[in-house]
């Protein structure tokens, strides 16, 4: 175990979890309860986590508990919140195996002596309960539950990591490998989805789910009942043979479809699990203990905390956003134009601003169709329950169309979302002005025009920004921001308000072709393109990029996307660099001839590719191989995110990993793209140099 | 018009009192949380109550400011987790305002516009201290409508020592040390406890507790040493900290119903509601309320004080215990007052009082089948006083 001495000198700045024993006399008990209470000294914004002095905390609360020979000990949280696991924050300054081994051995050291106590242990888990809390729940003997608990999960696969104190053993003798593996694997990988407590209490997590209004004194009355025999606690059996097999498969099953084995920590995971099926808890966490400490020390796992402080910090306070203080409020919003995408934009602007939406198009029918298409859409969410009738009623109320511009004379904020054509968008514009007040922010959904000539021949320039979304509007949670050249503080800062409150994360972006996300992919997919028109097979090409552990390969992209875009893209961008975004001409062919995809799949889901696209497309006689192929994508990308940089696109290369993970879904693992880049050292061969100070998004020197 | 309906005071529970200020056992908890602990215990203890059955929630406070503000009974209610159709509302008579709680809803239930009620009170005063934020009309003092010292409660206190100069210090004194040692008594022999709701209290510096005893009673007082005490409110006054109540946190309930109702859904009947009275005096001798209402409730229901086999006086002053039993020729020291103990001993977390004495006299019916009637009493600051009257459902008359 370690002293308070070293523990603060691993990690100084930890925001310490102080325990705290109590001993209270309960009703029915002759001895009292020992109550741990584990609490950070902040309100909940700032869960309680483990850190070493939090752990050296815990251990010495433990020592007053058994001391003090009471009839059981309990663990609890502040209000609302239990623990959240371990402080990541003193994960990333870890440079040595030794200190990663201490943080492996620690937790398990401190956590198991709730496990082989003598004494009854009971975690009373009052809120919210992630990775290393969870793991000292599941240390207890038994578990009660709050059933207000906010979040119940093991995220640590999604962030690289596996549930090292002790998850990946006790978990699934608690609940069964079918269930652990739909927590520890399924869910992590799921956009790291959470428990609802009703669920977490079914899966057999915790013993008894009890309502918040009381739940300390009923739980300590529950612990009573169980050290005095009234209460007894039913346990899952354990299907250790040919169930376990199936969960094993199960969870390879997931974490292949999902990170293509790219992500050490669920490969490490899957191992743990097998190992679990021993139930021998010395040997388990040992395996873990050793396991952890390898996955502490990858680059993997540091680009997965990297990317995980992207999306939970620099998202919410995106670089370069004027004060907020200037945004203008948003009463009411115009939309122009009434397709697919406008009516996506409508369903979201009156969901999350509850302020009226009104849709303009050429012609009644297309309006009609529009207020329609977002009327049907609110219903549905009506019919599944996430709207209520007056909720429905109110939304409905929202929505309207109007053939006449002059519907947007109050409004504060209007967006188009017409046909991708310069003077189409410049003459909507022009109209829309005509009708609208002098501050009005006219926003457009543009994909890779300039924003800048959008806003030319306007009276009021300054008050055109980018808002470009990504498809499927509601699902997609990033927005790219952009700052024309003349655009004002006050109207960006209105944008990013509308952005923050449709709930995106919005990244700043210059007024570059393409923006980030689809100038990045069109590079990557420009690469892949081009190599198969040089002769390069298809599926070898197609699969180059497996290594990375994208989402889909380059030509499943193609098709998500839309051939047709694509091709409008790499033109935008080939009008703007030649030299980089080459066209090809077998591209516009399969455009030309109304393809949308290169692979079919038969009834059993077996790939093949699409003849017609074997015959229209006119290759070369210079294959490369798989690797080639894959180091001729990445230079590109790291050439284009460098040429990005010095143009100014966004302030720094976190904006560009921010926008890959958010935009593109590209993996925690890779960091975005820069940090892996770095790690495999094409930026060095492309620049000289990386992209990040080593330590950001790597195990530091 | 409807025809009045029988109100049964089913059963009461309470929070243990905690001591007012930085240092007591609720220093760091909510007053709403007590009253919702409160409110949660008497549907556990009554599972035969669907909550949907509730037809009120009446809970008092008399400072109704923050965590007692915001119409603490509807928020109570919903915070306790009861459906959203139960309504409630909040009360206030000062010190009797769980009482008045208790007699407004009753009403309601004898009239016929409620068949199950709860009804409580709550006082926080360490988050909230007595005359937290008022702001009496200046007319009070030009038109010299109330004396001064009205609106201090020791110093009315005092006042009654100078209208019955007979009710001396010394007498004060031995009254308050009996009712410490009748309190712990029953506290050793588990007269009290069962009505008793246990409430996890947080502190920053300890983590969490559980309170299950109330923080109040100093067991082994004696006559001696309640001597030595000072007198805060006067120089060489007969007013001290031992012979008053202290200022004091902690919630209430009950729940009433109309008989009939009560026997339908399985529920106990502990007492049952005969009238109540209250009444007011000169604010700046509030302690001498008890009297006049009590008086006017057993004229107005046909009964005598010879009829009352059981009193539950608040003890807010001993020496206004003293000016009760006075006037109606009861010994300090009769048993049949206060046989508990009091709240000089327990405390007097102000607007919660009223249901204490109830769920006592509730307790001690379900003891005592030779008593057939007891009276629940308690003075009120500015000047009033109130009385409630109920029969005990055991009564057994060859007892």
């Amino acid at each position: 175990m370690l002293t308070q001495e070293q523990a603060a000198r691993a990690f100084p700045d930890e925001v310490v979890t102080r325990a705290v024993t109590r001993l209270v006399r309960v009703a029915g008990l002759a001895r009292p309860v020992a109550l741990i209470t584990i609490d950070n000294g902040h309100d909940h914004t700032r869960p309680s986590t483990f850190g070493p002095q939090s752990l050296v905390s815990l251990n010495a609360a433990f020592d007053t508990a058994i001391a003090a020979e009471p009839a059981a000990i309990a663990v609890t949280g502040k209000p609302f919140i239990f623990a959240v696991g371990a402080d990541l924050s003193g994960v990333e300054q870890v440079a040595s195996r030794e200190s990663a081994l201490d943080i492996a051995r620690t937790g398990h050291e401190v956590f198991r002596r709730f496990t082989d106590s003598t004494i009854p242990t009971f975690a009373f888990v009052n809120g919210a309960v992630m990775g290393g809390g969870l793991e000292l729940a599941l240390s207890c003997h038994y578990r009660t539950l709050s059933d207000n608990t906010a979040a119940i999960a093991f995220p640590e696969v999604f962030l690289g990591l596996f549930p090292g104190w002790g998850g990946t053993q006790l978990l699934p003798n608690l609940i069964g490998p079918d269930a652990a593996v739909t927590v520890i694997f399924e869910n992590a990988l799921s956009q790291n989805r959470m428990l609802k407590p009703k669920q977490a209490a079914d899966l057999g997590i915790t013993d008894v789910l009890l309502g918040s209004a009381d739940f300390i004194e009923q739980s300590l009355a529950w612990a009573a009942g169980v050290v005095n025999g009234e209460v007894s606690v039913r346990r899952a059996d354990i299907d250790r043979g040919a169930g376990w097999d199936a969960a094993v498969e199960r969870a390879k099953g997931i974490v292949q479809g999902r990170t293509k084995g790219a992500s050490p920590g669920a490969l490490k995971a899957l191992e743990l699990l097998e190992l679990a099926r021993a139930n021998d808890l010395d040997a388990g966490y040992a395996a873990e203990t050793e396991a952890l400490t390898d996955v502490l020390m990858t680059d993997e796992l540091r680009a997965g905390l990297y990317s995980f402080n992207l999306v939970q910090k620099r998202a919410k306070r995106p670089a370069g956003a004027p004060d907020k203080s200037l945004a203008r409020p948003v009463t009411k919003v115009g939309i122009v134009g009434a397709g697919l995408m406008a009516g996506q934009m409508a369903l979201l602007f009156a969901r999350q601003l509850k302020v009226p939406v009104v849709l303009t198009d050429i012609d009644q029918s297309r309006v009609d169709k529009g207020v329609d298409y977002v009327h049907t859409e609110i219903d549905k969410l009506g019919a599944k329950g996430r709207l209520s009738p007056d909720g429905v009623n109110r939304l409905k109320a929202l929505v309207s169309g109007s053939l006449d511009k002059s519907a947007f004379a109050d409004a504060d904020f209007v967006i188009e979302a017409v046909f991708e054509e310069l003077g189409v968008k410049q003459r909507v514009f022009a109209e829309v002005e005509a009708h609208v007040s002098a501050e009005c922010v006219l926003a457009t959904n543009t994909s890779s025009l300039s924003v800048t000539d959008m806003a030319a021949g306007l009276a009021h320039p300054e008050r055109v920004v980018g808002f470009h979304f990504f498809n499927p509007v509601a699902v997609m949670p990033l927005l790219e921001i952009i700052r024309a050249e003349r655009t004002d503080d006050a109207a960006l800062a209105t944008a990013f308000a509308v952005g923050k409150a449709l709930k995106k994360s919005c990244v700043l972006v210059k007024d570059a072709p393409a923006f980030v996300v689809n100038r990045l992919l069109t590079r990557f997919m420009g690469e892949v393109v081009t190599a198969i028109d040089e002769g390069t097979p298809f599926e070898v090409a197609d699969r180059a990029t497996d290594p990375l552990g994208l989402p889909m390969s380059p030509l499943v992209l193609l098709q998500l996307v839309g051939p047709a875009v694509a091709l409008h893209v790499a033109e935008t961008m080939h009008h703007a660099y030649p030299d980089r975004f080459p066209l090809s001409a077998n591209l516009r062919r399969f455009v030309e001839a109304g393809k949308t995809a290169v692979w079919q799949w038969d009834a059993e889901g077996k790939q093949t590719m699409d003849p017609e696209v074997a015959a229209l497309w006119q290759a070369g006689r210079n294959p490369l191989t798989a690797p080639e192929v894959l180091d001729r994508v990445l230079d590109g990308v790291a050439e284009e995110i460098r040429v990005m940089l010095d143009e100014g696109v966004v302030a720094e290369a976190q904006d560009i990993d921010l926008c890959l993970i958010l935009g593109a879904g590209w993996p925690f693992w890779l960091g975005g793209i820069t940090p892996y880049l770095d790690r495999t050292d094409v930026s060095d061969r492309v620049h000289g140099k990386p992209f990040l100070p080593p330590g950001v998004a790597s195990v530091p020197a | 018009m409807a025809a009045t309906r029988d109100v049964a005071f089913v059963d009461g529970v309470r929070t243990p009192f905690g001591k007012a200020g930085p240092k007591g056992i609720y220093a760091e908890t909510r007053a709403d949380d007590l009253i919702v602990k409160v409110i949660r215990e008497l549907l556990r203890r009554h599972p035969g109550l669907p909550p949907e059955r509730v037809d009120e929630v009446a809970v008092a406070a008399t400072t109704q400011i923050g965590d007692q503000g915001l119409t603490i009974g509807r928020t109570a209610a919903l915070l306790a987790g009861l459906p959203k159709s139960v309504p409630g509302f909040a009360i206030d008579r000062m010190c009797a305002g769980a009482m008045t709680a208790v007699t407004t809803t009753a009403s309601g239930i004898a009239f016929g516009a409620y068949d199950v009620v709860i009804a409580g009170g709550v006082e926080h005063m360490g988050r909230h201290p007595m005359g937290e934020g008022v702001d009496p009309n200046p007319r009070i003092v030009a038109d010299k409508l109330v004396d001064p010292t009205a609106l201090v409660m020791g110093q009315t206190a005092e006042n009654v020592h100078d209208r019955f100069p007979h009710l001396t210090k010394q007498r004060c004194d031995e009254y308050a040390a009996r009712s410490q040692e009748k309190f712990a008594d029953a506290v050793k022999t588990g007269k009290i406890g069962p009505e008793l709701v246990p409430v996890a209290i947080r502190s920053t510096e300890l983590g969490w507790g559980l309170a299950t005893e109330d923080e109040p009673p100093r067991p082994g007082t004696t006559v001696e040493t309640l001597a030595t005490l000072k007198t805060p409110f006067r120089p060489h006054g007969r007013v001290t900290a031992g012979n008053a109540a202290g200022l004091n946190d902690g919630a209430t309930g009950c729940v009433l119903a109309e008989v009939n109702t009560a026997r339908e859904l399985g529920l106990p009947v502990g007492m049952r509601l005969v009238g109540y009275s209250f009444a007011g005096v000169e604010p700046e001798v509030m302690g001498i309320g008890p009297v006049p209402a009590t008086e006017q409730a057993l004229s107005r229901f046909g009964l005598s004080i010879s009829d009352i086999g059981l009193f539950e006086v608040n003890e807010a002053f001993a020496v206004q215990v003293l000016a009760f039993l006075d006037h109606f020729g009861i010994a300090d020291d009769d048993p049949r007052v206060n046989p508990w103990g009091g709240a000089i001993a327990c405390g007097h977390p102000l607007a919660s009082s009223g249901v204490r004495l109830m769920t006592q006299l509730s307790r001690q019916f379900a003891e005592r089948p030779d008593v057939r009637y007891g009276l629940t009493t308690m003075c009120i600051g500015i000047g009033m006083g109130g009385s409630v009257i109920w029969e005990n459902p055991n009564w057994d008359g060859s007892k």
